[in-house]
């Protein structure tokens, strides 16, 4: 359960980042370039972050730190069907019912 | 075409942000069902969408929240996910950094993957508009998407409320991540940047504090950044993050 203090810290909290993000350059910086270093760094953000977030998800996802069989199929699912159609609604679907028919057969 | 007034550029940008909402609505309606599960509640859930307005970074927050992670490290990881608005700001203010700064104010409060691609490409593409136009085609452009993102946000808290017990919803946010990044693997370095952090993420799931995200996140983006000087890969300014 999310705590309710915790919660409304993080909503205000993440909505004054994100703002100060957004106005970062429209408000205060102006039209100096960034400097590439911090470019390149910046385009792989997105990319990091998020697989390192699922990773332990998928691999522990079973009881006592073990690995659930249903979750890596599925997560395995949404990677493949994602990469090929370049799709996030397809591989939404596709994990779902990769979930859904594993955990039917298997859980 | 040139326009002739700033109420024509805001409705082109209507037209043009209208199939976007196809986009938009999916992942607010998926992130009310999802906070709903997590126990938020409705009037939650759209104070959430209301102030915060970026999918990945409210699916990351939510995620690491029900991991009971402290709260410093849900906000760093939240915004982490959200750094790429800081290069689309950077990008639009060569054509709007000289509009009045309230407008600056809702331009950046309203700033997401959509007013941003299209924006930029059309500012682009047409030297000619003055700067009330270009603010009139960016805000033309959020309208549609914003009333979907907020209604969908609604519908979604709704519908979460309904849902029978039982369902596997644990994994519906992995689920989702997994659909937003695996369309983000355009190049080598992507996939360098991906791996590295999933490594790393996977030993150090030991470190305190749920830290090991954070040293995972910048191990992989000093990965992906380091083979792109490598591999000298065309830069692809944000133009490869497709959620809202």
């Amino acid at each position: 359960m999310i705590d309710k203090s915790t919660l409304w810290l993080v909503i205000f909290g993440l909505g004054i980042g994100s703002f100060l993000l957004r106005f970062a350059f429209l408000g205060f910086v102006g039209d100096r370039p960034l400097p590439a270093w911090l470019v390149r760094h910046l385009r792989y953000t997105a990319v990091a972050i998020l697989p390192a977030l699922v990773a332990p998800l998928v691999v522990y996802s079973g009881e006592d730190g073990g690995t659930d069989p249903t979750r890596v199929l599925a997560a395995l699912v949404t990677l493949g069907v994602g990469i090929w159609t370049r799709n996030v609604f397809a591989a939404i679907g596709a994990g779902a019912a990769a979930l859904f028919v594993s955990v039917y057969l298997l859980g | 075409m040139p326009f002739t007034t700033t109420k024509s550029a805001f409705w082109a940008g209507v037209r043009d942000g209208a199939p976007f909402i196809a986009v938009a609505g999916p992942f607010a309606l998926l992130f009310g069902v999802l906070a709903t599960e997590a126990g938020l509640s409705v009037f939650e859930v759209m104070s959430f969408s209301l102030v915060v307005i970026a999918g990945a970074a409210q699916f990351t927050a939510l995620q690491l929240m029900q991991d009971q992670a402290p709260t410093v490290i849900v906000l760093l990881s939240a915004l982490a996910v959200n750094l790429r608005v800081a290069m689309y700001s950077a990008a639009l203010t060569p054509y709007l950094g000289r509009a009045p700064l309230w407008q600056r104010i809702f331009a950046a409060y309203l700033l997401v993957d959509q007013s941003y691609a299209l924006s930029h490409a059309k500012f682009e593409e047409d030297a000619s508009m003055t700067v009330p136009q270009r603010m009139g085609y960016y805000f033309g452009t959020c309208l549609l998407v914003m009333i979907v993102w907020f209604g969908a946000s609604y519908a979604g808290a709704a519908i979460g409320t309904t849902l029978p017990a039982g369902l596997p919803l644990d994994f519906a946010l992995p689920i989702a991540f997994l659909s937003m990044v695996a369309p983000m693997m355009r190049t080598l370095p992507h996939l360098i940047a991906a791996g590295v952090a999933v490594i790393v993420a996977l030993l150090g799931v030991a470190i305190p504090y749920s830290l090991g995200l954070i040293v995972a996140g910048l191990a992989g983006m000093m990965a992906g950044a380091q083979a792109e000087l490598w591999l000298k890969t065309e830069p692809m300014l944000a133009r490869d993050e497709g959620d809202t």
